[in-house]
């Protein structure tokens, strides 16, 4: 059985050749889903990236309770001193999140972009960021850096540059960068400075801290909420992040089936084609084998390995582009719970190569099955009368 | 002892489609075949010659009536069992060589092998045999292309013998071939029939093919009109 499978496949994959332009559709079909497929995943994974490169397991995020982002919490800085008084924190930042416009290098469109109003216990607290170039901001004066990623994306954000933000002429004096985190899409500037310009004296919107090591964060969201001074929601980065990416990923996923599906009922057809035009090309040799006695049973097989062959091909092809023209490429998109911008590297990891291949294998069975079934089951006699 | 016997033999086809007519190719066929005979089965164009052939080689299913081969019936075969029993009794030649065009000479000749539980050393051997037989040894290597189409002819010759079959079934074997070539074939289909005891079906429609066989089995519109020794020079009936 396994010679006369190995004998056909051998045949099948030696006239592949020979069957160049039409074998060609099947790859070209197939390559075409997994591209789109794998650049799609690449920006959902590289968002995700964003998010997972955000989270400390030691630090956590305070807003005021019923507000599901930073845009939508108001507190005072009176509540972060009430949190900083509590010994099962370590590092507590207090700041302030706020929303510009300025203009995208791709469109030279405004955009909006995060303005975060932070004192030294942020950069304590995110010993990740580091400052790549100038320096960082001096507390009271209207100066800001620019993390890295905004700086890519956004136009007029060179160090030395002035920009006006809310009446507020600043003056970019850095460039930071934090392990490819959310932040990278950021402006920081001095809390007071923010509070100032944004006209929001006092206010603040999040009050992150790193706990001590051992704290419990049950025992600390208990102990918050039983002080009646404050009313402020306790979650730890990890799970804040996980909410913040799952709503924009979930889009991009859902996108990226959506779009998939659709081309892949047009490769399915372009892979049932050229093995249907594969097998009728073949009618005499495929007849000419069972009529000496090969079974019907390795005629199937060898139109599938061929399928699925031709199918890979199709799949390595599509990664590889994906991978040529997308990967580490990057893009901002609109944060909808900050409703900013935020930029990411396209990531097209093993993970997502995998995934295509797999969907290009499984293409390659839904379109070799017919045909191969079709070719086992064709009547010896009339195939070897040319019908 | 008859080798093959054909006993009110019927093939009838369906045509697709309600309603529409059957079609009766063969009818009532009585047929016997001794071992290492020769036969050539004539008639004109939609006689059912090529259908006969197919019933014996165990390609299709008679209708109605019986086909015995060594006094077994093939209908009792189930279709696996009747595709390793063609491999084992039956070598097949076709008008069009059927060979396949990506192998060479000797791996055409080596595949019905593959149904065989030679290794691949024995069955290189066993190919360059055949290829031996037909005087086509030094062209193993090459495929299919770059032969002539009587030296294709020899090499699915070769093909058919190869498995050591008792019977061989040959559909037109000449019938694409000059004059010549067909000669050449003939003669090769007369040597296997004498020296290597091959019981051979021959379908042509070619007389002088036909002289060859040792006997002519004449077939007009499903039914078999006569049979006749042949009394040609060609033949051998040694």
């Amino acid at each position: 059985m396994f010679k006369q499978i190995f004998s056909i496949t051998l045949m099948n994959i030696l006239s592949i050749p020979s069957r160049w332009s039409t074998s060609s559709v099947i790859i070209v079909g197939i390559g075409g889903v997994v591209a789109v497929l794998v650049a799609i995943f690449s920006m959902a994974v590289g968002l995700n990236k964003v998010f997972e490169n955000s989270v400390d397991e030691n630090r956590t995020i305070m807003v005021r309770s019923g507000a599901n982002d930073e845009m939508s919490s108001n507190l005072h800085i009176d509540d972060a001193n009430l949190v900083a008084s509590r010994t099962f924190f370590e590092t507590v930042a207090p700041e302030l999140y706020c929303v510009a416009n300025v203009p995208k290098k791709a469109t030279g469109y405004p955009a909006n972009i995060v303005v975060r109003g932070v004192t030294d216990a942020s950069f304590d607290l995110r010993p990740e960021l580091r400052i790549l170039e100038g320096n960082r901001f001096t507390l009271g004066k209207n100066e800001l850096i620019v993390g890295r990623k905004a700086q890519q994306e956004f136009d007029g954000l060179e160090i030395g540059d002035r920009v006006t933000i809310r009446e507020v002429t600043w003056t970019v004096v850095g460039y930071f960068e934090a392990d490819g985190s959310a932040i990278e899409s950021e402006l920081w500037a001095g809390l007071t400075s923010v509070q100032s310009a944004f006209r929001f004296e006092g206010g603040i919107s999040v009050v992150r801290a790193r706990v001590q090591h051992g704290m419990d964060i049950k025992s600390i969201r208990t102990s918050l909420d039983d002080d009646p001074r404050l009313s402020l929601a306790i979650q730890t980065e990890a799970d804040w992040y996980e909410r913040q990416a799952s709503t924009g990923t979930l889009v991009i996923r859902i996108f990226g089936w959506v779009i998939t599906i659709i081309m892949s009922i047009g490769a399915i057809f372009a892979a049932l084609n050229t093995m249907y035009s594969a097998i009728a090309s073949r009618k005499y040799e495929i007849a000419t084998l069972r009529a000496i006695g090969f079974g019907g049973f390795p005629v199937v097989v060898s139109v599938m390995v061929e399928a699925l062959l031709l199918a890979v091909l199709g799949g390595l092809l599509g990664a590889g582009i994906a991978y040529v023209a997308f990967n580490g490429f990057t893009v901002s998109t609109l944060n909808t719970s900050s409703f900013s911008q935020i930029a990411f590297d396209f990531a097209v990891t093993p993970e997502l190569i995998g995934l295509g291949l797999v969907v290009s294998l499984v293409l390659g069975l839904i379109g070799g099955l017919f045909p191969a079934i079709r070719s086992a089951t064709l009547p010896v006699t009339n195939a070897l009368r040319g019908e | 002892m008859a080798l093959i016997a054909l006993q009110q033999v019927g093939k009838t086809y369906r045509r697709r489609g309600k309603g529409q007519p059957s079609i009766e190719v063969l009818k009532d066929i009585n047929l016997t075949v001794r071992k290492q005979e020769f036969i050539a089965l004539m008639g004109p164009s939609g006689s059912g010659k090529t259908t006969l052939l197919n019933l014996i080689g165990g390609l299709d299913f008679a209708t109605s009536g019986t086909v015995n081969v060594n006094e077994i019936a093939l209908n009792t075969y189930s279709g696996k069992a009747l595709a390793r029993w063609r491999a084992d009794t039956i070598g097949f030649v076709f008008q069009f060589y059927n060979l396949l065009p990506v192998l060479t000479a000797e791996q055409n000749v080596a595949l019905p092998l593959m149904l065989t539980k030679l290794g691949s050393r024995d069955r290189k051997q066993h190919a360059q045999n055949a290829l031996d037989v037909v005087g086509l040894l030094d062209r193993a290597k090459h495929t299919p292309a770059k032969l002539s189409g009587g030296q294709q002819q020899r090499v699915a010759i070769a093909r058919a013998i190869v498995a050591d079959p008792e019977i061989l079934v040959c559909d037109e074997p000449t019938g694409d071939l000059d004059r010549g070539t067909a000669e050449e074939i003939l003669s090769l289909l007369q040597i296997l029939n004498r020296d290597h005891n091959k019981t051979i079906l021959m379908v042509t429609h070619d007389p002088k093919a036909a002289e060859y066989a040792q006997r002519v089995v004449y077939l007009d519109k499903g039914s078999l009109v006569s049979t006749a020794e042949s009394t040609n020079e060609n033949t051998d009936t040694t």
